[in-house]
């Protein structure tokens, strides 16, 4: 028996593809992916139509796909983070039908669940043996965990694995196995390097950065749950990086050793991990070389699928012993809903990933942003579009105070008692509007271009379309 | 006193505003700004004001807005106006 | 208070606006050095019109004008004065009379727009080996010289000497100001520490500071503020010490004794007045007495 087969145009034939069915990719390859173009262009090549794309992400390097829509070949996504190239367009009113976005845990519940059944996995593997044994941890495009691709590879229907090293079976240390797995596919390159993994990711030296990096460190330091056992999880922002050297350095100083950092990883949180502030490391994506090769190297740094990461369908997710979460946030408003989703022009350039899942598990999420970006205030009274909810959002960072979410009682009287710059977060949207004036109100269209779905699947928010002059 | 040849201030950096002003024989003030939805109108508004405060009733005004605050805009309007009249 | 001083560069808009939130007790839009001559213009009015229209409440404004041997001093002052920064900082200050010099057109300034006078104070900034030797003079020059500041990088151009992380080459102008400062009673900062990455230079820089006798001291970098604050807050020890100096005072008096003592050791009028200063300190960094 082999599963190989010789080209994506032969796989797409085989699969049984039909009019109208759903295909899926995971987004580990981030902005060097070329599977999801290549898979694409073959199924509009072959003349389907109708077809919906169910993709963990999507980049900007994925824009042809909005030539598919235009042509009917494609109707229907379902995302959980769309890149402004392609959320511009999507904003633009390109489909007829909604996109449905989901979060980094509400997809793979969607998917266990069969609300929306996958036919063709298409999984984009740096390394994979002949039988589909696949790992994003070695080869030429490694990019290190592949949590996300997880839940597609034991639901879809079919499953296609492609490649750009094939090993002779069996591959060691695969993460997805052969069970699941129907082809296997040989291609000249999955992806560019360049564009899967960046290289060292600086501390910003961004002085309003720094700022609300060291409140940020300083508000979990009082928090109470800076202690032996701490858990955390942080973006790759700029600020947000330096917010983890910061708190990396009291943990040290104060002798605290966490149970695990959890996320996508970057390299701070492998220094962390080196350094011993933490136990363990639990990945579901990686952010830069350092990260692959920390979960390539480090037994302590371990795999975990977007499941076991995030999803509320699990019997338990990593996200619910998550102590403490920083996230950043295009607009928040003073009932604390965060917008990640749309920029401030109202187009698409984002989406919840793991915001809300994180947010809603961790006991301490933390909102860092500055007052304003280009003249425009981060505190709105009503953001665009919900994201995440305002209950499970408890403190906004900015370089103008902390604003506390009213529910947390004593948090706002112990962060007050350590002398940290707390304001009510209806004063901080004064404050900045004293400095930037007051924006005029977008023009909002009657169009609904996507579905903002919870990670329990209920519906949280509607996109409309930006109306073109 | 009035332009009489053309001058530009500020840059294209985040938070400042680029301005060119040039001798026109009546007012006209082009914006291209970030914050064209948000702010647009109020920034004309400002350019205007800050014009007439320098005694300008003719002249060729360009600005690109990077998310400039309103005090930031003030002043690189005055400084292309004083480099405009030759004051500079 | 002035622990700390933050230099801003004065024709960047995005430093400038979110000056206050940095974290120093003052910041100093910076006309001189960082601003080109082709762009003084711009940044004078820029500068100008930040102060005029932000809320910069809770941080001292203070300017770094050109100095008295540009084309461009007296339009800076011009511009300024009406929007009363804390201080001006005067570059290359070699003699009383420059301070003298700065000080006349400030009064002149002040007279034409009707302000109160002397309200805007003077800060010599020595960086020349004139300068430092004539120290008092300057500092004594007029009631307007409110501090003295050292500025290292030109002095050691002008000794003709590196400027080096230890500072030995400095260790003469350090203790130079900080006496001629106190002997005319005005305040002194000293020079900022420019490896703006070394995080342990910093604070042995900030602490040699502190122990020669700075009032505070500046910084370029908005990352060594919150450790020249640290280092220039009362330590929680000093707050309790005057405290109970100055209730060792209370006692005294309402024995009617003269000389008073505490652990032993006799308290003088200057021991009193730097109590008094600390406690200042304490409360305005919301410090209370320990127990």
């Amino acid at each position: 028996m082999s599963k190989v087969v010789s080209s994506i145009k032969e796989v797409v034939q085989l699969a049984g593809l039909k009019d109208g069915m759903t295909v899926s990719f995971h987004h580990h390859l981030r902005n060097g992916d070329f599977v999801l173009n290549m898979v694409m262009e073959e199924i509009a090549q072959q003349g389907y139509k109708d077809i919906n794309v169910n993709a963990s992400s999507l980049f900007d390097v994925h824009v042809p796909i909005l030539e598919h829509i235009k042509n009917g070949v494609v109707t229907g996504i379902a995302a959980d983070y769309i890149a402004a190239g392609v959320g511009r367009a999507i904003s633009q009113g390109i489909m007829e039908k909604p996109v449905q976005f989901r979060t980094h845990g509400g997809r793979p519940r969607d998917i266990v669940l069969g609300n929306t059944p996958i036919d063709v996995a298409f999984i984009a593997a740096p390394t994979a043996d002949t039988m589909g044994n696949c790992s994003g941890k070695y080869g030429k495009s490694a990019c290190g965990s592949l949590g996300y691709a997880f839940a597609d590879a034991m639901f879809a229907k079919k499953v296609v694995v492609i490649t750009d090293n094939l090993v002779p079976y069996p591959l060691q240390d695969f993460s997805i196995s052969e069970d699941w797995v129907d082809y296997v596919v040989q291609v000249d390159a999955i992806g560019n390097p360049k564009g899967i993994v960046s290289g060292t990711t600086q501390i910003t030296r961004d002085p309003v950065g720094l700022v609300m990096a060291s409140h940020a460190a300083q508000v979990i330091a009082n928090s109470g749950l800076l202690k032996d056992g701490f858990s955390f999880q942080t973006g790759a922002g700029g600020a947000s990086l330096a917010a983890a050297k910061f708190l990396k350095d009291i943990m040290l100083e104060r002798g605290i050793q966490g149970s695990f950092g959890l996320g996508g990883i970057t390299g701070y949180m492998v220094d962390m991990l080196q350094a011993g502030c933490f136990r363990n490391l639990m990945d579901v994506q990686c952010f830069d070389l350092k990260a692959v090769e920390s979960i390539r190297t480090d037994p302590r740094h371990q795999e975990i699928s977007a499941m076991h990461y995030a999803s509320p369908a699990s019997r338990s997710a990593v996200v619910d012993s998550l102590d403490v979460v920083i996230l950043g946030a295009t607009e928040i408003d003073t009932d604390f809903n965060v917008n990640v989703h749309t920029d401030s022009n109202g187009y698409i350039m984002g989406g919840s990933g793991g915001h809300s899942d994180t947010a809603a598990g961790a006991k301490l999420s933390m909102i860092i942003a500055p007052m304003f970006r280009a003249r425009l205030p981060i505190v709105t009274d009503h953001v665009t579009c919900i994201s995440t909810p305002g209950k499970d959002i408890d403190v906004l960072v900015t370089q103008g105070g902390i604003a506390v979410n009213p529910k947390n009682v004593e948090l706002t009287a112990n962060l007050k008692a350590a002398g940290l710059p707390i304001v009510d977060i209806h004063e901080l949207k004064e404050k900045t509007e004293r400095i930037t004036g007051t924006p005029a109100k977008l023009p909002k269209g009657d169009r609904v271009v996507a579905e903002v779905i919870s990670r329990d699947g209920e519906l949280l928010d509607r996109i409309y379309n930006v109306p073109q002059k | 006193m009035e332009i009489v040849k053309l001058a530009t201030a500020g840059t294209m950096e985040s938070s400042d505003a680029y301005v060119e002003i040039e001798p026109a024989a009546s007012l006209d003030i082009q914006l291209e700004s970030v914050v064209q939805e948000q702010f647009g109108d109020e920034i004309c508004r400002v350019v205007r004001e800050v014009l007439e405060e320098g005694g300008v009733s003719g002249a060729n005004v360009r600005v690109v807005d990077r998310g400039a605050l309103e005090c930031v805009i003030r002043a690189r309007v005055e400084t292309a106006i004083l480099r405009g009249k030759g004051d500079a | 208070m002035r622990r700390s001083m933050l230099f801003l560069p004065g024709n960047n808009p995005n430093m400038l606006i979110n000056g206050n939130c940095l974290g120093s007790d003052a910041i100093i839009f910076d006309l001189e050095d960082a601003v080109s001559p082709a762009e003084k213009d711009a940044a004078r009015i820029l500068v100008r019109n930040t102060m005029r229209y932000m809320d910069f409440r809770g941080c001292e404004i203070i300017v770094r004008i050109n100095s008295i041997d540009t084309a461009y001093w007296q339009k800076d002052i011009d511009e300024i004065m009406p929007y009363k920064p804390g201080l001006v900082l005067l570059p290359k200050t070699g003699s009383a009379a420059d301070a003298l010099e700065a000080d006349r057109y400030m009064t002149e300034v002040e007279q034409k727009l009707g302000l109160p006078q002397n309200t805007v104070g003077l800060m010599p900034l020595i960086e020349t080996a004139m300068g430092v030797e004539n120290a008092f003079a300057i500092a004594s020059s007029t009631k307007r010289v409110k501090a003295l500041f050292l500025g290292a990088e030109d002095l050691t151009a002008d000794l003709q000497c590196k400027r080096t992380k230890e500072g030995r080459e400095i260790e003469y102008a350090r203790t130079r100001l900080v006496v001629a400062a106190r002997a005319a009673g005005v305040d002194v900062y000293d020079t900022p520490f420019t490896d703006v990455n070394d995080d342990e230079g910093i604070v042995t820089d900030a602490q040699l500071a502190k122990a020669l006798g700075f009032t505070g001291k500046a910084s370029i970098s908005p990352r060594h503020v919150e450790v020249i604050n640290a280092v220039f807050s009362p330590t929680q020890k000093e707050v309790d010490y005057a405290y109970e100096v100055m209730d060792a005072i209370e006692l005294a008096k309402s024995q009617g004794k003269g000389a008073i003592a505490l652990h032993g050791k006799m308290i003088d009028a200057p021991i009193v007045t730097r109590a008094q200063q600390t406690i200042a300190m304490a409360q305005a960094l919301g410090m209370e007495r320990g127990v």
